[in-house]
């Protein structure tokens, strides 16, 4: 490595920018991994050069992939890219600052960007990554490939920014596009390999279970003029049945392991979704009692949002808006889009138009893609003719 | 990097113990020490006598203010400490999982401000 945090991530940064205009252009090279650290050491000796700290400087500038070559016989893990999530992912770090700075540093994604897939202001996220990087260079945390028998220990921050990326890609939260492909490819691609690697873990086999029931259904998600159409209006024609098929199998897979977890429960519902003929079929009793599950394991305010929309679904919206008042009043999620369009959604239901356009333009103001935007404004004034 | 280890523990359950309990834990302390001494990346270390025995100074405004045990009331008290020479902080940890006190009370692992 550099020596130097900053430089250091800022460089992986570039190479990763760099290597997705190349890519794009050239094709994806017959080994990825070097050609990253390659480029990174690259522009490392560049900026170095430019910033002319002088001849100790440069010797600091240790062979990124020679570092790696080494510490790969240890783990046992064969994905660059993996690999140095891993070295982010280190246990002394807070798991949301592992995640983040995984984020900033391997995926290049900004700081509003994470912040959103946080929900806090930005502000807040841009401290805990610099915070994160302090102790980085003070406690003395090492940039290497955890050991094979650490590895376990650390694969819980791992799942969690596969995910994280996953649903950056697939309703990315800053742009014009809902679905940024590149960024779910690459989170199948690295949950593929995290599975290959640990077998025996029934959460990883799970969370590439629920990517693909949900890329699966990508083909459905957004019309032709790039408009995001709701579950119960796709067409489930253009839904992939083999990536379908592949999740449900992955998905039973881990299940056999008899080790619950918030990923298997999470693909469950997932392919609840994808497996039902219709809409008309869906088992929302089954859901919904698969996010009470998922509630118990994970409390976290979103899982009571998506609870929510369940028990709706399965008792009636009058049920779910109890549920979505309840947790309007705990004051969480208040900046979040879904939690005011869920409740729009559900007064529309209860044929209550007026309350129900007030919360679709609290959810207009809040949305953060053009797409998002515009499925609500299209409901607004639906709301509004009625 | 060196490393300060804090040992931290319940003091009241440590002066509980049977003559035979506390021979036990002195033996697994002094393996410790030899372990560690052999692995060489011990550079110190003290066992400390009871917060009963401690004495707080502050000094505001230019006067010495002394006052009988530690100031604040915790749960766990320091009761000792190593300093090591560590790799890094995997090393650390490491290290800090095989002291004795770690199995009932906790090791916080405090990077040395090298000045």
């Amino acid at each position: 490595m550099t020596g130097d945090w900053d430089v250091a991530e800022e460089c992986a940064q570039d190479a990763f920018a760099l290597a997705l205009e190349r890519w794009q252009r050239d094709g994806i090279p017959r080994n990825p991994g070097a050609w990253l650290t390659t480029a990174a050491r690259n522009r490392a000796i560049d900026r170095m050069r430019r910033a002319a700290t002088g001849a100790s400087k440069l010797q600091e500038v240790a062979v990124l992939s020679a570092d790696h070559s080494r510490d790969s016989d240890q783990s046992g893990v064969g994905d660059d890219r993996l690999r140095l999530i891993f070295t982010c992912c280190h246990p002394a770090l807070a798991l949301e600052a592992q995640v983040a700075l995984t984020l900033r540093t391997l995926v290049g994604l900004t700081t509003p960007e994470i912040a959103r897939a946080f929900l806090v202001p930005e502000p807040t996220m841009s401290q805990r990554l610099v915070r994160a990087k302090r102790k980085i260079r003070n406690a003395g945390i090492p940039y290497r490939v955890p050991p094979a028998h650490l590895l376990p220990e650390r694969t819980g921050a791992v799942l969690a920014v596969l995910y994280l990326l996953f649903n950056e890609g697939y309703a990315a939260s800053a742009g014009a596009d809902l679905v940024r492909q590149s960024l779910t490819d690459e989170a199948i691609r690295l949950a593929r390999t995290l599975t290959e690697l640990m077998p025996d873990e029934p959460e990883a086999r799970a969370l590439l279970a629920l990517m693909l029931l949900h890329d699966a259904r990508r083909a459905g998600r957004v019309d032709d003029a790039g408009d995001l159409v709701p579950l119960e209006e796709q067409d489930r024609s253009r839904w992939d049945r083999q990536t379908i098929d592949e999740g449900v199998e992955l998905l039973d897979a881990a299940l056999r392991r008899a080790r619950p977890g918030p990923y298997q429960v999470q693909a469950a519902i997932a392919a609840c979704h994808a497996t039902a003929p219709d809409a008309e079929a869906t088992d929302w009793a089954q859901i919904a009692a698969l996010y009470g599950e998922l509630s118990r394991m994970a409390p976290t305010p979103v899982v009571a949002l998506n609870r929510a929309v369940a028990v709706a679904m399965a008792e009636g919206p009058e049920a779910g808006l109890a549920l979505v008042d309840e947790l309007e009043g705990s004051g969480a999620l208040r900046d979040y889009h879904l939690l005011a369009a869920t409740r729009a959604d559900l007064l529309r239901r209860l044929a209550r138009p007026a309350e129900a356009a007030v919360a679709y333009r609290q959810a207009l103001d809040l949305a953060g893609t053009e797409a998002e935007r515009r499925y609500l404004a299209r409901r607004l004034a639906e709301t509004e003719r009625a | 990097m060196r490393y300060a280890l804090l040992i931290c523990g319940d003091e009241k359950g440590m002066e509980a113990r049977s003559p035979e309990e506390a021979s036990a834990t002195l033996n697994e302390y002094l393996a410790f020490g030899e372990e560690m001494g052999k692995r060489g990346v011990l550079q110190g270390g003290e066992r400390l006598r009871p917060t009963t025995d401690a004495t707080t100074v502050r000094v505001r405004d230019g006067e010495v203010l002394t006052s009988d045990g530690p100031f604040a009331e915790t749960k766990e008290q320091m009761g000792g400490f190593y300093l090591v020479d560590c790799k890094d902080l995997d090393e650390a940890i490491d290290v800090a999982a095989k002291i004795p006190g770690a199995r009932d009370g906790s090791i916080e692992v405090r990077p040395i401000w090298e000045i």
